[in-house]
């Protein structure tokens, strides 16, 4: 049997794309499309998922996906099934500092429970939720290819390693 | 010696730079190819001779994966670089993409030449934004230079390297899934055959190398295959990064030939934590089968070696483990990660990872039943084996491996509802 | 790898021919040999995803996929060897751990893949003691009912909806053991064969909404027949339970429907239980309809038509069978009239008539061709599975250009050349000057580069086909449209094909029931005649021009009308109504697109007091003293009519018409009046759940923004549609898919009785 290799673009490209996003928005995404063949559009969808996510202070919604699906010519289903697959996709509110807190084994025999419980006790969630204010959400995550700094964690584009409960807490007091 | 290949750079104050890099002897290799007409036959053969594995994991030789592309071919190729490095434990590529990116991108050009590619990706996971950073850095200062772009050093050659971001998928580093997260779809694996050399991104022949592959590449050019070979032992060419963590004072990554003890490692990493006692090592990220550490103080670092203790060299990552530890702890988590990680389509890895985690945790929280330990093996030898990519394997074989030497302290909680250690 | 080249292998000791390339699981089920699996489907790719098939290969140290593992020669290969039986088991094992024990009352059960392999495996799952996963029930429409509970992730419904229906509207949503298949959001899987995904699905997870709960699988019998919905004629198991149709599945028949059939031949036998069957014959006296014995009935509608000689006409739906058609033109021809015809929508008949129209080519040799003309038709929606034919072609490189009326959804990449009626003729008298032909009206065309590369396309196309559907058949200037067409074809070396409108259409033309002398279905209505015999139709739904047909019937002495539904608009015109067997309740033939004679048994005994159409006519032929009345069965009917088309075959050529006159002015607000997918004939338009979906629209006038501006109408208020004394007060919608100068209003839609022809001149007014 052959095998093909084809986007999964839908028939009739979509009209309108110039108003999907700001200008700003468009030329990240532009700038990511150019880096696919021709035709290869959906290989930005990764980027653009994520893109759009920072852009709406860390979360997707429905309308967004359905915007990105518009921009690259993508059933709206396939950006659906891009956008659940992957972890760093959220789909709720996750607040405006995401502390992504690596519980995989290196960082948990280094004490990354203890991390967990102080960021818990400090913030007063648990893990998975936000804080009322929006201002700090929690997250366990997988082994973030830190492990020479355990216990670690990661906020924003950045991580944070061989952390202590101190640490943690001149980290925080020093985000606005 | 140490830090010859992939580190050979470390001493720099800031090894990332162009400048710093040529300084070095960077991008000469790149030239000489480029201007002396090396033939890409020659390349392959050199790299062959190095007796160069694939550093990613599976520990396939490079230079034979390179030669089963046609490279006369007509038609688009690619080289992707594996920069996901997911695997618990290992933290070597993001050292190599933060400080020594520029011989990450003279590798890929000499692998593209050699392969016959003119565009190729770097596949780096979605969290190593700095790393991610710096490697578009130095790709700016590379085409800046001209060793990238068209006809490079007038040599006819054209190479483009892009990155390509992940989104949090630890599956994605398998090869195949890799390319249909590239493709832009869900990272679920192909099932092969085709293998990428035949059909890879978008079709196209494709070559796939881990990070620390490619990156020992120019090296093995300058000073030879032999030269490479012979750092190392049988089996076992070169030297090779290795990432150590777990309860030692001084985590982090270590260039050592292959064939050096465990214990000189354990020694450069400044031995156990505050005096605690040595139980067992993980040899080669969560996926392989965990070894006592009596026996492990025996065995030297590489393929054959960790293979003959009934484990693997893997990705190079040593987690080490205290006395402090307790193992069905250590195997909650473990299979926790992969139960989450399947990508889901094959029904072994997508149901038994979960049953695997669900029945361990059973028994950490003190509900274990005396069943459950053969229960355990039975779900492990009905997913090994028998699905599309490894990860069916890479989470079998961690519980079997546990259960090997360490039965007795699940048997210890199934029994006595509680933890043998503290 | 050349497909062709036979090599041996050998499977559980057995020697077997393969085809090199193939999978080992195509081979083994050509062998008879029975290898589980659920993710594999042989028209859809190959996933290898669920793991039931591993099988033991000599030489591999794993259990392989037969489902994605190449046949090689010389190849040994064991299905139930210990190594093989213990893979499968263990994935059995797997499957089950999440599977809910539901089966009691599960629609599936009895027919469910998983239940069927599990009793083979005994597999017991006791040792799952942890909790089973639990998905929610979304709604995905009137169609199919989802319980993802039982989704075993096979992953069919998903490749089917990207590779056969042409529409990703399912996907694989998450990752791991939460992964979940759906449409993620709430929505409805809108595909005109959407259905399908009930057959693909091996477990309960999508099943048939309409049968929920309706009847266990083994309290079902399977009687066979032929879907009358339109001209392909798809092969049809009815599953039939104390004589009614509980349900409709596919029949395989690669040459016709392959493995599919579309919703509407799936879902129209709900239409047989709706309220208003008929089921007594029914006479007026003194303007009052009264139930009658058939005695009384016979004799009435013998009385009525006994006198009428050649002022009788006889309207025939197409949807009739041939025994059907035989009898009644014997009946008309015995009383003295030519007058009898079945093409009631069409919209012109100035022109010179073929022997036979048919598709001009196989229904699979529409997969392999390399370029495509298709003139004013929806393929998709009239015709799906000829859609999905020419979708299989144009994956494969094939160039399809549409010129039509209206822009359509299509679910490949075409073009579309939409233009008003009048210009659709300028754009095919361009193409055919274009292609060097010539005649009246090309003559007259102007050339442009679009033509020129259209042009070249046919001609250099090694396969090519011209290809006019249900709207050039309505079009005012059909006989043009045909002419031009011909030209095309000819000059280009494509082949001429029609889509004929319904089952039957070409059964009619090919066994005779139309002959030169008689009237035509226009000019039976125009000259309004003194009787008039209706089988099968409603005169407001079933004719190019309801108002027309309904005037005439009105003005008619007598009217007989042979139904299987009470209908108002067969009530008001009508004297006698004899209740006629319905589809799946008489036995009889139709002739498809591509000529094929499908002849089917009754399934279900006719409902109530109701009698199979040929039997009606026969007795009336008696009743009226004619010749050649004394068949004992359907099939010496059929005998007769067999003889009657002699060896005519189908055949589409036809001298020129050389009809110039123009009906369609440019200029004039022109209505297009498609009639909608699901309201083609009685059957459908009473089909509830077909009538639920996305694709059952109601009436409206659509047209595109600035045609409402020239009318100052806005979306969301209503307007009145004029043509001539017929008058529609429908809401108004914008619409861009509607080219200037038009309006369309959908016909045989409830709302449009009154309206004048589907293609012709349309005015409209503020409501
Ligand atoms: C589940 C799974 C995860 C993997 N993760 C990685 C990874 O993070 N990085 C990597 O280089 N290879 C990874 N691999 C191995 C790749 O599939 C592939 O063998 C490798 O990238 C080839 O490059 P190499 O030959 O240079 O090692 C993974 C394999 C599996 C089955
Ligand atoms: S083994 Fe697991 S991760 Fe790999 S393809 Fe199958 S389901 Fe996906
Ligand atoms: S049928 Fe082969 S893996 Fe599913």
């Amino acid at each position: 049997m052959g095998y093909k290799s084809a986007p999964m673009s839908t028939v009739k490209p979509s009209e309108g794309k110039e108003a999907l996003f700001s200008p700003e928005v468009k030329a990240e995404i532009d700038k990511w499309i150019a880096k696919y063949p021709e035709g290869w559009q959906q290989s930005a969808v990764m980027a653009a998922l994520r893109i759009v996510q920072d852009e709406n202070g860390g979360s997707l919604t429905r309308e967004l996906m359905d915007k990105v699906a518009a921009y690259l010519d993508m059933p709206q289903i396939a950006v659906y099934e891009v956008g659940t697959f992957y972890s760093m996709y959220e789909h709720k509110a996750v607040g405006k500092h995401k502390v992504c807190v690596c519980t995989n084994v290196s960082c948990m025999i280094n004490g990354s429970g203890k991390i967990v419980d102080h960021l818990e006790k400090k913030l007063g969630v648990k893990m998975g939720e936000a804080t009322e204010d929006g201002k700090y959400g929690l997250k366990e995550v997988e082994c973030l290819g830190a492990c020479g700094g355990a216990p670690m964690f990661q906020i924003g584009n950045k991580y944070y390693e061989n952390l202590t409960p101190e640490l943690v807490d001149t980290i925080l007091s020093g985000l606005e | 010696m140490a830090n010859e290949v992939c580190f050979r750079n470390m001493d720099l104050d800031r090894p990332w730079l162009l400048e710093q890099y040529q300084s070095r002897g960077g991008y000469q290799m790149l030239t000489k190819i480029m201007k002396e007409g090396v033939t890409p036959e020659t390349i392959i053969d050199e790299v062959k001779a190095s007796g160069l594995r694939g550093r990613g994991g599976a520990g396939f030789p490079a230079g034979l994966k390179w030669s089963f592309i046609s490279r006369n071919a007509p038609g688009q190729k690619y080289v992707v670089c594996n920069s996901d490095e997911g695997e618990p434990g290992t933290f070597k590529d993001r050292d190599i993409l933060r400080y020594n990116p520029h011989q990450l991108i003279e590798g890929m050009l000499i692998a593209s030449y050699a392969v016959g590619a003119s565009r190729a990706y770097n596949y780096i996971r979605g969290e190593f934004w700095e790393p991610y950073e710096r490697f578009e850095a130095a790709l700016e200062e590379a085409r800046a230079a001209g060793f990238l772009g068209e006809n490079i050093l007038g040599s006819g050659f054209d190479l483009e390297i892009h990155s390509h971001l992940g989104g949090g998928a630890y599956i994605c580093g398998e090869e195949t899934a890799l390319l249909e997260s590239i493709e832009g779809k869900k990272g679920q694996p192909r099932f092969k055959p085709p293998f990428p050399a035949h059909f890879g991104l978008y079709g196209c022949p494709t070559i796939i190398n881990n990070t620390e592959s490619l990156a020992s590449i120019p090296v093995i050019m300058e000073k030879g295959g032999q030269w490479f070979k012979d750092l190392g032992v049988e089996n076992s060419g070169g030297a090779k990064l290795f990432s150590i963590s777990g309860n030692i004072k001084n985590p982090g990554v270590f260039e050592i030939p292959m064939g050096t003890p465990f214990s000189e490692l354990l020694e450069m990493a400044g031995g156990m934590k505050d005096g605690s006692k040595l139980k067992a090592v993980i040899p080669g990220g969560s996926s392989s089968p965990i070894i006592p550490g009596e026996q492990m103080m025996d065995l030297t670092m590489d393929y054959d070696a960790i293979q003959n203790a009934g484990s693997m060299l893997g990705s190079g990552a040593v987690i080490v483990l205290d006395d402090s530890n307790c193992m069905v702890k250590v195997l909650e988590r473990m299979s926790y990660f992969y139960h989450e990680e399947s990508c889901g389509q094959c029904t072994p890895c997508r149901e038994g990872t979960g049953w695997l985690y669900r029945v361990i945790s059973r028994i950490e929280n003190g509900q274990g039943r005396p069943e459950d330990l053969a229960l355990l093996d039975d779900i492990t030898t009905k997913i090994a084996g028998r699905t599309i990519c490894a990860l069916g394997d890479a989470a079998a074989m961690p519980v079997q491996g546990m259960l090997k030497h360490y039965r007795d302290e699940f048997e210890y909680h199934i029994e006595h509802k509680k933890c043998m250690v503290g | 790898m050349s497909e062709n080249q036979t090599i041996t292998i050998e499977i559980d000791g057995r020697q077997l021919q393969a085809n090199a390339g193939e999978m080992l699981i195509d081979a083994a089920d050509a062998a008879g040999i029975d290898i589980p699996r659920f993710c594999y489907h042989k028209k859809l790719s190959i996933s290898a995803n669920c793991r039931m098939c591993l099988v033991e290969v000599e030489r591999a140290p794993k259990p392989l996929p037969a489902c994605a593992t190449p046949v090689a020669d010389g190849m040994k290969v064991f299905t139930s060897s210990p190594l093989a039986k213990a893979a499968q088991k263990g994935t059995m094992e797997f499957l089950l751990i999440n599977h809910p024990l539901d089966c009691p009352i599960c629609d599936q059960g009895g027919e469910c893949e998983l239940q069927d392999v599990s009793v083979g495996y005994g597999s017991d799952i006791s040792r799952f003691v942890e909790g089973k996963r639990a998905v929610d029930k979304p709604d995905i429409g009137p169609l199919v009912n989802a319980n993802f509970t039982r989704c075993i992730h096979c992953t069919r419904c998903v490749r089917f909806g990207a590779e056969i229906a042409g529409v990703r509207e399912m996907g694989a949503i998450g990752r791991s053991e939460h992964m979940t298949i759906g449409t993620y959001v709430e929505k409805s899987v809108d595909s005109e064969l959407s259905g399908n995904i009930i057959d693909v699905c091996p477990v309960g997870s999508l099943t048939s909404k309409p049968y929920r709960f309706q009847a266990r699988a083994w309290e079902l019998t399977q009687r066979d027949t032929v879907a009358s919905h339109d001209a392909v004629g798809s092969n049809l198991h009815l599953h039939v339970r104390r004589n009614q149709v509980m349900r409709v599945v596919p029949k395989d028949n690669e040459a016709v429907n392959e493995c599919w059939i579309s919703d509407r031949d799936r879902f129209s036998y709900e239409g047989l239980y709706s309220e208003d069957r008929l089921s007594t014959p029914l006479v007026k006296r003194d303007g009052a309809w009264q139930e009658a014995s058939w005695e009384e009935a016979l004799e009435a509608a013998a009385k009525g038509l006994k006198q009428s000689g050649d002022q009788l006409g006889a309207l025939i739906s197409p949807t009739a069978t041939v025994e059907e058609m035989q009898l009644a033109q014997k009946l008309v021809r015995g009383l003295g009239s030519e007058n009898i015809d079945y093409r009631l929508r069409q919209g012109d008949f100035r022109g010179q008539e073929p022997a036979c129209r048919w598709l001009g080519q196989s229904i699979e040799a529409l997969e392999q061709l390399d370029a495509a003309l298709v003139i004013g038709a929806n393929v998709r929606k009239e015709q799906p599975l000829l859609g999905h034919r020419l979708r299989k072609a144009v994956l494969e490189g094939c160039k399809v250009t549409y010129i039509n009326p209206l822009e359509i959804d299509l679910n490949y990449v075409a073009e579309q050349r939409v233009s008003s009626p009048a210009a659709m003729v300028d754009e095919l008298a361009a193409l055919a000057k274009a292609l060097g032909a010539s005649g009246c009206v090309i003559d007259s065309a102007t050339v442009g580069d679009e033509h020129n590369a259209l042009a070249e396309q046919l001609k250099s196309a090694d396969k090519a086909t011209v290809l006019l559907g249900n709207m050039a058949t309505a079009h005012a200037d059909y006989s043009i449209l045909c002419d031009l067409a011909a030209a095309v074809a000819e000059a280009s070396g494509a082949t001429l094909g029609y889509l004929p409108e319904a089952a039957n259409s070409t059964g009619a033309a090919l066994t005779g029931l139309v002959s030169g002398s008689g009237k035509d279905a226009q000019a039976m209505l125009e000259l309004s005649l003194s009787s008039y015999l209706l089988l099968g139709v409603e005169p407001a739904y079933d004719f190019a021009n309801p108002a027309l047909a309904d005037e005439a019937f009105a003005n008619a002495g007598f009217v007989l009308s042979l139904s299987a539904f009470r209908s108002e608009s067969i009530e008001t015109v009508a004297d006698v109504i004899l209740p006629m067997a319905a589809y799946a309740e008489t036995s009889g033939t139709y002739i498809n697109a591509e000529g094929r004679w499908q002849s089917f048994t009754g399934a279900v005994n006719p409902k109530g007091n109701t009698r199979p159409g040929w039997k009606i006519l026969r007795v009336l032929g008696n009743q009226l003293d004619l010749e050649g009345f004394d068949q004992t069965s359907s099939s010496d009917v059929l005998e007769e009519a067999k003889a009657a088309s002699g060896d005519r075959q189908p055949d589409n050529t036809a001298a020129a018409s050389d009809v110039s006159e123009r009906m369609h002015a440019a200029g004039s607000l022109t209505r297009i009046g498609d009639v909608p997918i699901y309201a083609v004939d009685s059957l459908v338009r009473r089909a509830a759940s077909l009538q639920k979906t996305s694709d059952a629209i109601s009436a409206a006038l659509y047209l595109n923004s600035s045609e409402a501006a020239k009318a100052g109408l806005s979306e969301a208020q209503s307007a009145v549609a004029v043509q001539g004394e017929g008058r529609a007060e429908l809401p108004v919608i914008i619409d861009s898919s509607v080219p200037d100068g038009c309006v369309r209003i959908p016909a045989a839609l409830a709302g449009t009785e009154a309206l004048g022809s589907q293609f012709g001149e349309v005015t409209l007014e503020k409501a």
